[in-house]
């Protein structure tokens, strides 16, 4: 088990740093490929899109998620709570590759909100901004990380001691600061076990940018994907896995990092 | 707090807008896939049925999901009975590297797997797309049957084997009985991840086609589009019963180990 996940990564970091001449492996170690990752603008421009399309995605799923789970943890009666999780997790059980398809069909220009805004009279002529482009990649990524940053954040919660909010409440803090000095610090490590799992996989994202992004939502994993097997590029694709793979695991730690003291 | 509730409404209404859209489009008598709709109609069910390339990839993504379920509960048996039960060197690091396939973007699981292969001399095959399954999916398998086997009691096995029973006696006959619902959950987990998993198979496959890598290329042609969202509206029924089952196994673990109810699988 061990073998067959290390000597991949390993050799993945070895491709990067040789070069390919269509069929050929030349494996005479170079940096030619960082070198053309980093000063080519079109590889640049495609790594800060991926950093930041999975950084807004985090965002608003993980805002979107705290009320749900809150809501569920807090408001829901206890016999109640497993049947919320449940409807909860139903539609993630559903085709990956359908639901980014179905976000094409909702979003598109005569598709289901279109047409409902247009018979609703709220709009005159159909939004074009929700369709391929980056806006449609988050949304539907959106949706579909949605069960994995509600159910760690419920957890989070569940497991407050409803005693502690009740002594706030007691000597005299309102709800609201009870919430922000009490609950919310108290959840940061399901948030913060939220972000990273929706951050991690978003920006290694094919199908959705592939489904709804058009040219200007591409994302660094159908780079990869091109270059190893449209353009017969290997050791570029490596090297681009490996600088995702880096991007990933920096910026996790500096997230980790920044948010050390909730996690004591 | 109705703000809350209404809030959890409107939330719930985003989540299964996509879903509830699958039906209505594989009943919908139309070839595009728009409002208004036009009819009703069970010929898209139909069509399934006559494609042939369809029932291959059907089978192949059974085949692929029952073996891969099958390798990493075993290799998730072994892997949390080793981390439950005992200490050995390097432990944190093993099982760290064991759980990193969950926190990898699976695009680089893939074309790291990809580029072994290619070094190797493999041709790609169904066996290529299992083991990379099986990769992704031993880390579900592990964090399912850790609980199983955490909540066990220890005095358990060593009463049977004070009684005289042999070390694997008391495995097979006290220990895999009690975390038996843990392993078919985990077994159903597996499966259902693999079914479902697209980029892995995507990269790893060969001649035959997972069951998602076919509906992917049937997306680029509008007219097969229609009996795709039938194929869609069958494949959430077969993953609720399975996921009925699985949710049931579970509990009844539970109450056997007599722990408390924690929640769901994630």
């Amino acid at each position: 088990m061990l073998l067959l996940l290390a000597v991949p990564l390993a050799t993945i970091f070895a491709f990067s740093f040789w070069t390919q001449d269509f069929l050929n492996i030349d494996h005479t170690f170079t940096l030619k490929n960082y070198q053309e990752a980093f000063s080519d603008p079109i590889y640049r421009a495609i790594m800060l899109r991926s950093v930041t399309i999975a950084g807004a995605v985090t965002v608003v799923t993980v805002v979107l998620a705290f009320p749900i789970a809150y809501f569920v943890s807090f408001h829901v009666r206890p016999e109640r709570k497993a049947f919320w999780v449940f409807l909860i997790t139903i539609p993630f059980w559903t085709s990956y590759l359908l639901r980014a398809f179905l976000w094409k069909v909702i979003l598109g220009f005569n598709g289901v909100l279109n047409s409902g805004l247009l018979w609703l009279g709220l709009i005159d002529e159909p939004l074009t901004f929700i369709l391929y482009n980056s806006n449609a990649v988050v949304i539907t990524l959106a949706h579909a990380f949605a069960p994995f940053t509600i159910l760690p954040i419920y957890v989070a919660l569940e497991k407050i001691d409803r005693s502690l909010l009740e002594a706030s409440q007691d000597l005299g803090e309102g709800t609201v600061r009870t919430f922000f000095r009490v609950t919310l610090p108290l959840a940061m490590p399901g948030v913060i076990a939220a972000t990273l799992i929706v951050f991690i996989p978003t920006i290694g994202d094919y199908v959705t940018p592939r489904l709804v992004g058009g040219p200007d939502g591409l994302m660094i994993a159908n780079m990869i994907q091109t270059q190893f097997l449209k353009l017969n590029n290997a050791p570029m694709g490596a090297a681009l896995s490996v600088l995702a793979m880096t991007a990933v695991t920096l910026i996790s730690l500096v997230f980790l990092f920044a948010n050390r003291r909730f996690l004591k | 707090m109705n703000w809350l509730r209404l809030y959890a409404i409107v939330y719930l209404v985003f989540l299964y807008l996509p879903v509830l859209l699958l039906p209505v489009f594989s009943f919908n008598d139309a070839t595009v896939i728009a409002f208004p709709l036009n009819g009703f109609t069970t010929k898209w069910f139909v069509e399934l049925a006559g494609i042939d390339a369809l029932h291959g990839a059907l089978k192949n993504s059974l085949f692929i999901g029952l073996s891969s379920a099958t390798l990493s509960t075993l290799l998730g048996i072994c892997a949390a009975r080793a981390s439950t039960r005992y200490r050995f060197p390097f432990k944190a690091p093993i099982m760290g590297t064991i759980m990193l396939p969950l926190v990898l973007p699976e695009i680089i699981v893939a074309v790291s797997l990809l580029v072994v292969l290619m070094q190797l001399g493999f041709s790609l095959t169904s066996w290529t797309v299992i083991m990379g399954h099986t990769l992704i999916c031993t880390p579900f398998a592990i964090a399912i049957l850790s609980s199983s086997f955490q909540g066990l009691d220890q005095s358990l096995e060593e009463a049977a084997v004070d009684l005289g029973e042999t070390r694997w006696g008391a495995f097979s006959k006290i220990i895999l009985p009690l975390v038996t619902p843990g392993i078919v959950a985990s077994f159903l987990i597996a499966f259902t991840i693999s079914m479902d998993e697209f980029i892995i198979a995507f990269f790893l496959t060969g001649a035959d086609p997972t069951l998602p890598v076919y509906i992917w290329s049937q997306l680029r042609f509008p007219k097969r589009l229609p009996s795709v969202m039938a194929l869609g509206t069958l494949l959430i029924l077969a993953s609720l019963v399975l996921l009925s089952i699985a949710e049931y196994f579970r509990r009844r673990g539970i109450r056997r180990t007599g722990a408390k109810d924690s929640g769901g699988f994630l």
